[in-house]
């Protein structure tokens, strides 16, 4: 058996250990570019899920990695001017040039042949061979594996400094051109790696594309002198860069195979990079192992055990890169949920969990978030908007669609506003709209959008039918429709209803205007209508008064995020009190992203630049997801997709446990 | 959860009484759906036709395509087979459709492929509304309608038409991601009730050589991801009864388990392995 590596990282190296291991008689051939002692970047971070790992699959480089390594569970959060501490998190990190010299002397003592400074330029005869060279490797280039590279997240730049970290740290330093963040940790005794990061029109500002290595240096050390305390930062080739995404349709192509950054990267503000790449390393070799060094075979097993890991990972980093791109928007947050925010960006710590880790932090969240010292978790927090009382964040109870007349009505069993009656006992929320292109559909227990055959005249700001077989829409009548609006708000006015929300989403009439996808005018003239049936109803409005939004069209042509943010900070100004935040359904034919959650970063979008209190749903399945998102500032309200027995058993046992812990 | 079989249409070696006698054994239990495949350009049995010869010698199973690549066939045309099956069954259709991943089946059936997104929403919109109901009989009341696919379109189309989604295939932990997208279209599309989830996996517990060599040949196209699917393949009985249990973890109402080998032998191994 005779293994070709190519490329002389941890991925490679460990490999190499881990195939001679299994098997001295393998022929394991390591081919690196550069010298041995070249490397670029300072320390790598590891979790103690990694470590564990480590150890089960080489002790002896497990002890000597362990015995270098600078170890932390904090994390540290410098913003305006405080600095708040999340303990439990039980990180390490090593220097990288440490790493790779443990790793390179431990495969020449196995007998791994070592070739440094040898530049690879066509693929070697071997039984396996292993792309190990990195993000920009040549391997992959040389093979059909169904490539994607495309730049992820802010400009960042990799220094490493003296000064010692005593915690996982991130700075956040506003600046005149725009807010920049550091990402910094220890990794040994004297050095701590020290990440730059800032969005592009910051960089553009402060114009680094035109500074030498030497004055963007020095530009980062005095912005940060301060967190530097009159340390230095130092360069190693540290240039500004975009980070590659790169993603590969399969990671092995006959015999040879992708390792490491070589095969996926992940953005390194998750810090994840090694760690998946020497978790490749370890899959491979057991894969070879388990089905007896048959090649073809193990290449499956591998990328199949793999696969769903890495792409996990791969959306957390995405998430968390996408956190930092917009992180200004956050500035305005209180520091402690600020600091939530950030911790749970990319989905992997929610309130539950962080409350497992660190029970203190949020016990000081859940008090300031309900004010009181001995909090219940912050789904459970009343809320007040323009004189209406919410007792928790969860159990608003929508209506449904409830058409401002019988030919705004969707389907024959859609209730009209004159006939409606809210249920007793819940807080509700009235869901006003007329149905527009969408309307006279048969009953959605057979599917939606299925017209009527005997329907009544439908209507639209365009001619466009809404689906295939859909009637053709003519004028609406405004003055008409913007009167039964007005109508069906006052008739809940006397009905009790504390909550009256307006129907722009999904491209039933309202939101039909809003689109350049069904509304061929001009932007500010699409608004013009469904503002005045805003302007109009909150004139005889007195309570909360929200608007319900798609936010995207989720369509190449349609709204992006950024038109919904600007519709919503509009209609906020408009006398809206709350956008429940939706996305989509403008068309029929657009490209919807489902997964658990999926309103939740365009409802934090909205929330937190267009400045608006959110309501949001998106398949939410747990009071977790709930507790974390309106701790976290991503929403005010949110709707549970749960029986409703299933929402009100957590709540008595909150309550339960609640009363407890005032007694003592 | 239900366990259903598929019929082997797509095996080498089948014969019209072969699946017959399939079709017949699998009625009389442990078995609560036989399944077809669909492919053109293929050694393999057009699934209406099928699914037909199917209907007369069974009564109790539903008979469904797991599943028929719509934009192959004109929609009155495709509508009509599927109401004629259903009539023939007395009802027992389930109408699984997508998109189909071979070009090379559009050649085959000189139909353009261009557009076939945009033609299964016309013929998803056509079956389940009712459209040209009473010319293009027979009546298509009370087909079960799924789709199938992995992109967001086609999570939204089995919302906004079909009553349920067919996954393609894969390890629980696939099956489950992907249902819990088909809840959060079935949510925001605003249907009542939850989508009927339909799952499947292919067995092989004879003639493994032979299974594993159907599976690369039928999957070639895909290139390495075919031996992805080999690996996949449940080659015992303990296999089976695993990937059924983690299956029913992830909350599928029905699990087609797909044969490789035509030979009765292994529909009679797959019964004892489910019983």
């Amino acid at each position: 058996m005779r293994v070709e590596i190519i490329g002389g990282g941890p991925a490679g190296l460990y490999l190499a250990i881990l195939l001679k291991k299994a098997d001295p008689a393998t022929d394991v051939r390591m081919r690196e570019r550069n010298a041995p002692g070249a490397t670029f970047g300072w320390g790598v971070v590891f979790s103690e899920e990694t470590l564990g790992s480590l150890r089960d699959a080489d002790p002896e480089t497990h002890l000597e990695i362990t015995d270098t390594f600078a170890r932390w569970n904090r994390v540290d959060i410098r913003f305006r001017g405080r600095e708040l501490t999340s303990r439990g998190h039980s990180f390490s990190a090593i220097a990288r040039t440490r790493l790779l010299e443990i790793l390179q002397h431990r495969c020449a003592g196995l007998g791994v042949e070592l070739d440094f400074g040898v530049e690879v330029e066509r693929l070697p005869e071997a039984d396996l061979v292993v792309g190990a060279d990195g993000a920009n490797s040549l391997v992959r280039r040389l093979g059909d594996f169904g490539t994607v590279v495309e730049p992820e997240g802010s400009k960042y730049v990799w220094f490493g400094t003296d000064l010692v970290f005593d915690a996982f740290t991130f700075i956040f330093r506003e600046t005149e051109h725009g807010l920049y963040n550091v990402h910094a940790y220890p990794y040994d005794e004297d050095m701590s790696t020290f990440i730059v990061e800032c969005p592009l029109e910051t960089w553009l500002g402060a114009g680094h594309q035109d500074m030498s290595e030497e004055e963007n240096l020095a530009y980062c050390e005095q912005l940060f002198a301060r967190d530097l305390r009159g340390r230095e930062l130092f360069s190693n080739r540290s240039l500004w860069f975009d980070f590659p995404k790169v993603t590969n349709r399969v990671w092995h192509d006959g015999r040879v195979v992708l390792l490491g950054d070589a095969a996926h990267t992940a953005h390194f503000s998750i810090g994840s990079g090694t760690k998946l790449a020497m978790e490749d390393s370890i899959a491979l070799a057991n894969a070879l192992v388990r089905r007896g060094w048959d090649v073809e075979a193990a290449l499956v097993d591998y990328e199949l055990e793999r696969g769903p890991a890495v792409e996990r990972t791969q959306a957390a980093a995405s998430d968390s890169a996408a956190y930092f791109a917009r992180v200004a928007s956050y500035t305005r947050l209180e520091p402690i949920q600020f600091a939530f925010n950030l911790l749970t960006r990319s989905g992997r710590i929610t309130h539950g969990s962080l409350g497992i880790r660190d029970p203190q932090f949020t016990r000081t969240l859940d008090s300031w978030f309900g004010g009181a010292p001995v909090s219940p978790p912050p789904a459970f927090a009343p809320l007040e908007l323009r004189g209406v009382r919410f007792a928790n964040r969860f159990s608003l109870v929508p209506s449904g669609f409830v058409a401002v007349s019988a030919e705004g009505r969707i389907d024959p069993e859609t209730p009209t506003s004159d006939e409606w009656t809210p249920p007793p006992g819940d807080q509700v929320l009235l869901q006003l709209g007329h149905a527009g292109r969408r309307g006279a559909c048969r009953p959605r227990a057979l599917g939606r959008d299925l017209p009527l055959t005997d329907g009544w005249p439908l209507v639209a700001p365009s001619s466009r039918p809404y689906g295939p077989f859909s009637a053709t829409p003519g004028e609406p009548d405004e003055t008409a429709i913007r009167s039964q609006f007005v109508a069906a708000a006052r008739r809940a006015a006397e009905l009790g209803v504390d909550v009256l929300e307006l129907d722009m989403a999904h491209g039933y009439l309202l939101g039909s205007f809003l689109s350049p996808l069904t509304n061929p005018r001009e932007a500010d003239e699409r608004l013009r209508f469904p503002l005045s049936v805003l302007e109009e109803v909150r004139a005889v409005w007195p309570r909360v008064l929200g608007v319900r939004l798609s936010v995207t069209d989720w369509h190449p042509r349609g709204n992006s995020v950024e038109d919904g943010v600007a519709i919503a900070r509009t209609m906020a100004e408009h006398g809206c009190d709350l956008v429940h935040v939706e996305a989509g359904q403008t068309v029929h034919d657009d490209r919807p992203e489902y997964r658990r959650g999926f309103l939740t970063t365009l409802s934090d979008r909205v929330r937190n630049e267009a400045r608006v209190p959110t309501l949001v749903g998106g398949h939410l399945t747990t009071l977790d997801e709930a507790n974390t998102a309106v701790a976290a500032g991503r929403a005010d309200l949110v709707l549970l997709d749960l029986p409703r027995a299933e929402i009100e058993r957590p709540l008595e046992a909150s309550n339960t446990v609640l009363q407890a812990e005032v007694r003592t | 959860m239900n366990v259903g079989v598929g019929l082997p249409t797509t095996t080498p070696g089948t014969t019209g009484e072969l699946l017959l006698e399939w079709a017949g054994r699998a009625d009389a239990g442990p078995f609560s759906s036989l399944a077809v495949l669909d492919r053109v350009a293929y050694d393999s049995f057009e699934p209406f036709a099928a699914l037909a010869a199917a209907a007369g010698v069974t009564s109790r199973v539903r008979l469904a395509t797991m599943i028929a690549i719509g934009p192959l066939r004109p929609t009155g045309l495709l509508a009509k087979q599927a109401a004629s099956v259903h009539s023939l069954s007395g009802g027992r259709l389930t109408l699984g459709l997508a998109l189909g991943a071979r070009t090379e089946d559009y050649e085959a059936a000189g139909v353009a492929s261009r557009g076939r997104g945009r033609k299964l929403v016309e013929q998803l919109a056509y079956i389940r509304g009712g459209v040209d109901g009473d010319r293009v009989g027979p009546s298509r009341d009370g087909i079960e309608l799924l789709v199938g696919g992995l992109s967001g379109q086609a999570f939204s189309r089995m919302a906004r038409y079909a009553d349920g989604y067919a996954h393609g295939g894969g390890p629980p932990r696939a099956f489950a991601a992907a249902a819990a997208r088909a809840e959060a279209a079935w949510r925001d599309l605003g249907r009542p009730g939850s989508p009927r989830l339909w799952g499947q996996g292919y067995f092989t517990l004879g003639d493994l050589e032979r299974g594993n060599a159907y599976l690369r040949d039928y999957y070639a196209f895909t290139g390495p991801f075919a031996e992805r699917i080999v690996a996949e393949n449940l080659t015992s009985a303990r296999a089976v009864k695993d990937f059924v249990r983690g299956y029913e973890e992830t909350g599928c109402d029905e699990l087609v388990l797909f044969p490789t080998v035509a030979d009765m032998d292994e529909l009679e191994r797959l019964a004892e392995a489910i019983a």
